[in-house]
């Protein structure tokens, strides 16, 4: 019983870190710390499926854990780093909401999310339960930092984050198969390969990775 | 072999010949060899859908195809009323095949009809058969997007695109309807085979639903007004053996959805419901015949009289809901009797008038009744059966237009019976209405047989007719044999729907096959009966008398005079009574208030030498009210909802962002 407890209580920690470095994200307005948070934030979601798979005793949950760890909080935020220093965007500030306006959008979210996701699954396991109103806290987090960013760098970072939610949601769901989460964790690397290569091709074009270019190209007026 | 698998076997050759017709689209033979087929096919199911419904004791048979959706597959079933409607559909079907095997012949463009005609006549025949509301949406649309099809054949004909495209939002929005009726008639476990839907209990809320719903969906496809906008325009812009089809059969499909939901499916009816159906009728019936009144465009002027019968049909619908909600069996069977046998008797005239109006069109090219005239010394055959068409559907004895009409009004002589109020008084008003479309639509007739086949030609082109050929004048023969068949035996047919009703009421009329004389006595001999076969010697006996009577005892001698010219000596053709001076009265005393209309006479002053113009101004109030209203408001959104075309990637986000937390809201308030 002591035990379940411990374990309930570590995983609802490490849930509860995620939304919290979620919330971090929401006011870094510089690329590279944006990064170093979004490093963080996959570290933290390895940490917590590896905790999942510890306590399910689902071995193949391991096997999420270490994609995540390298891909997410490796692989990515190094390429991303080299992109920003490459296109020389490094020294730019984001202004497109003011950072306590995205911090009360954010709480609404989160206890949104709460209301709804405890409300929903009443008769559910208690641990399922809080994972899956965090991880629902994750996307609702991850989709604001994609609307209130204008740099397309901090797009991608806002979209990687909101996948971290979902496979959090997916590793707190009991006998979720590897071939699923596997095949996520592809899309997104695969997303990720594309959308870089965009990132360089609205570069070459505009000379700015900032949207709001497109739309300047666009003729449109905002 | 059963009844069912031969009629889908009928339907599968009917899907091959249509492939056939692709295949053989340019040969020279192709009209021959497809209408020939399709001529066949449809006879086989004809007899066999008349062997299974006057048989002894017709079983429902049922068969699943494994075809459609993989856990469902395709239910048919063939039954009492079914085999009705497979009888309706199959004998237009083989009529207007015959009729094409010469009137396609004069089509410019025979690829554009051939392969959707056995198609058109596939659907039809597949939606009366149709057993699970999956595979009624499908054959429902199929038939919907065949017609559509042959309605756009000639495309390029002014005119005939907008047709198709307000047939085609019509038709999707009846669909929808559909859908939705369907939809809660399966209810929340989801089955939507016909049997489960039957045994299920609904409540009267559903069951209101269910019967706005068929209102909407079997109506917008029968052209109830004011449902009926696509129907004028679409109807004659098919080719004329098509737009037979459209209208004797098409809208009778559409009766049978229906019929087949609200009295079938739905179970024991409550009595408000009858009241909608009665009023609905009673409108159509009468805005359908003064819409036709005001026509000069021959098929047009069919296609609005077709909204009237649709009207009768719904009214006796109506007044068999009626009675079947208070368990006045009788009644509701003789109501009902009288619905299908002008389902029957509309399927027959209409499918004949559209023939003629076809065969007038192949010998001058016109369709504009004031261009017309004369065309009975020109077409003496076709204005003879054209002229029985007039008669029958003007429902004079002794045809079998008569015959309906008369079941229909007994049944609305028994309206005091009724316990409500509402009903009491509501049955005779929609009576009167009914008999003032019945009068109307006789002046409708005398009209537009009148102008087009008497008097003098008032174009060239009327001048120089000639009668049409063999196989469309056999199939017009045909047809105005049965409706003079079906107008003096009236007993056999009644006898052949007493199955229907029997399964879809529980109640039958008595039997008539005993009644002395082949006299029809819907309740009983002393309240009322019919015979015409009496009537038709009647009045064959007396006007043969008075004619040897005039011959015999008149004078022999011929004079000559001159004619009188009604005030103008020597008058053009041109200033003969046309369609528009024959229909001024009625235009005066109801279309100033249906249509707002209004003559302008522009005078010239004494001394100008310019012509004096006389012009008439008709508004169409259902479509200046509701349907340009709707048009505008589509637009005007449209205009405002274009800005999203244009809208930048964060705003699109945001967009995505805000109606997920909308919707998460939604569920976080209400769950």
């Amino acid at each position: 019983m002591q035990m379940h407890s411990l374990a309930f209580d570590i995983s609802h920690t490490l849930a509860g870190g995620l939304v919290l470095i979620s919330f971090m994200m929401l006011y870094q307005d510089r690329l590279y710390s944006l990064l170093n948070v979004f490093a963080l934030h996959a570290v933290v979601l390895a940490l917590s499926v590896a905790w999942q798979a510890y306590i399910q005793d689902a071995p193949h949950l391991y096997i999420t854990a270490v994609i995540a760890l390298v891909f997410k909080a490796i692989v990515i935020p190094v390429a991303l780093h080299r992109i920003v220093k490459q296109l020389g965007i490094h020294r730019d500030i984001e202004s497109a909401v003011s950072i306590g306006l995205t911090m009360l959008a954010g709480m609404a979210l989160v206890a949104l999310s709460m209301v709804l996701m405890l409300r929903v699954t009443a008769d559910a396991d208690p641990l399922a339960r809080e994972d899956l109103a965090f991880a629902l806290s994750v996307v609702l987090l991850g989709l604001l930092v994609m609307v209130t960013r204008r740099n397309a760098v901090s797009q991608v970072v806002g979209f990687m984050s909101l996948e971290n939610g979902l496979v959090l949601a997916a590793t707190g769901a009991k006998g979720m198969p590897l071939v699923v989460e596997i095949s996520v964790a592809f899309s997104i690397l695969i997303a990720f390969i594309v959308i870089g290569i965009f990132l360089f091709r609205i570069r070459e074009r505009f000379d700015s990775v900032d949207v709001s270019a497109l739309d300047d190209y666009r003729g449109e007026r905002r | 072999m059963s009844s069912v698998v031969l009629q889908i076997s009928c339907v599968a050759g009917l899907l091959g010949i249509a492939v056939l017709a692709i295949i053989l689209s340019r040969a020279k033979t192709s009209t021959t060899i497809i209408y020939c087929a399709t001529t066949a096919v449809s006879l086989v199911a004809l007899f066999g859908s008349i062997r299974f419904l006057v048989g002894e004791a017709p079983n429902p048979s049922g068969l699943v195809l494994p075809v459609g959706l993989p856990w469902l597959g395709a239910h048919f079933r063939l039954d009492a009323l079914a085999s009705f409607f497979l009888v309706v559909v199959n004998l237009g079907g083989a009529s207007a095949s015959l009729y094409g095997l010469g009137y396609g012949h004069h089509d410019p463009a025979p690829h554009r009809v051939l392969p959707f005609f056995p198609a058109f006549l596939a659907g039809m025949n597949l939606v009366v058969l149709a057993d699970d509301a999956f595979s009624y949406l499908l054959c429902w649309e199929f038939m919907s997007l065949a017609s559509w099809a042959l309605v756009m054949a000639h495309h390029r004909e002014s005119g005939n695109a907008k047709a198709g495209y307000v047939y085609l939002v019509m038709a999707s929005f009846g669909t929808l309807a559909l859908l939705l009726a369907f939809g809660l008639l399966a209810g929340p476990t989801g089955d939507y085979g016909f049997a489960a839907i039957r045994a299920a209990r609904h409540t009267p809320y559903v069951a209101t639903l269910v019967l706005i719903l068929m209102l909407l969906g079997a109506g917008s496809k029968a052209g109830l007004v004011p449902l009926h906008v696509w129907l004028p325009l679409a109807h004659p812009a098919a080719p004329s053996h098509v737009s037979a089809l459209m209208s004797g059969v098409m809208t009778k499909v559409a009766i049978y959805g229906f019929i087949r939901v609200i009295f079938d499916l739905l179970g024991q009816p409550i009595w408000p419901a009858s009241v909608v159906v009665l009023f609905l009728g009673g409108i159509t019936a009468v805005m359908g015949i003064l819409y036709a009144l005001m026509e000069k465009d021959l098929k047009r002027l069919l296609a609005y009289s077709t909204i009237e019968n649709i009207g009768v049909i719904f009214a006796s619908l109506g007044l068999a809901l009626a009675f079947q909600a208070n368990g006045q069996k009788l009644a509701a069977a003789l109501a009902f009797t009288a619905a299908l046998f002008h389902v029957l008797n509309h399927s027959f005239f209409k499918s004949l008038l559209f023939f003629g109006a076809g065969a007038v069109l192949t010998a001058t090219g016109e369709r504009d009744m004031d261009k017309l005239g004369g065309l009975i010394h020109r077409m003496p055959f076709t204005s003879f059966v054209v002229l029985v068409g007039c008669v029958a559907i003007s429902a004079l004895p002794p045809f079998n237009g008569f015959v309906s009409e008369w079941l229909m009004f007994q049944a609305v002589l028994q309206s005091p019976e009724l316990p409500q109020w509402a009903l009491k008084i509501m049955v005779p008003a929609v009576g009167a209405l009914l008999a003032l479309a019945a009068a109307l639509a006789a002046a409708c007739f005398v009209k537009a047989f009148g102008v087009t086949f008497l008097g003098r030609p008032r174009s060239t082109a009327a001048e120089t007719a000639h009668e049409v050929d063999r196989y469309s004048l056999s199939a017009m023969i045909i047809l105005a044999a049965l409706c003079l068949l079906a107008g003096i035996l009236p007993g056999l047919v009644i006898d052949a729907l007493a199955p229907i009703t029997i399964d879809i009421l529980g109640g039958r009329m008595p039997i008539q096959a005993n009644e002395p004389w082949l006299s029809i006595a819907p309740i009983a001999e002393s309240r009322s009966s019919y015979n015409g076969l009496l009537v038709m010697i009647f009045i064959t006996l007396s006007a043969s008398l008075s004619v040897f009577v005039i011959h015999r005892f008149a004078s022999h001698a011929v004079r000559r005079g001159p004619a009188w010219g009604c005030g103008f000596s020597d008058p053009t053709p041109a200033a003969q009574y046309s369609a528009g001076s024959f229909a001024q009265p009625i235009r005066r005393v109801f279309g100033t208030l249906v249509f707002r209309a209004r003559d302008h006479v522009d005078m010239p002053a004494p001394g100008d030498v310019r012509p004096a113009r006389f012009r008439i101004e008709l508004h169409d109030l259902v479509w200046e009210g509701i349907y340009l209203p709707i048009v505008g408001a589509v637009g005007f959104s449209s205009d405002r909802l274009n800005r999203l075309q244009f809208l930048t990637i964060r705003r699109y986000l945001s967009l995505v962002f805000a109606t997920l937390v909308t919707l998460l809201l939604v569920l976080a308030i209400w769950s």
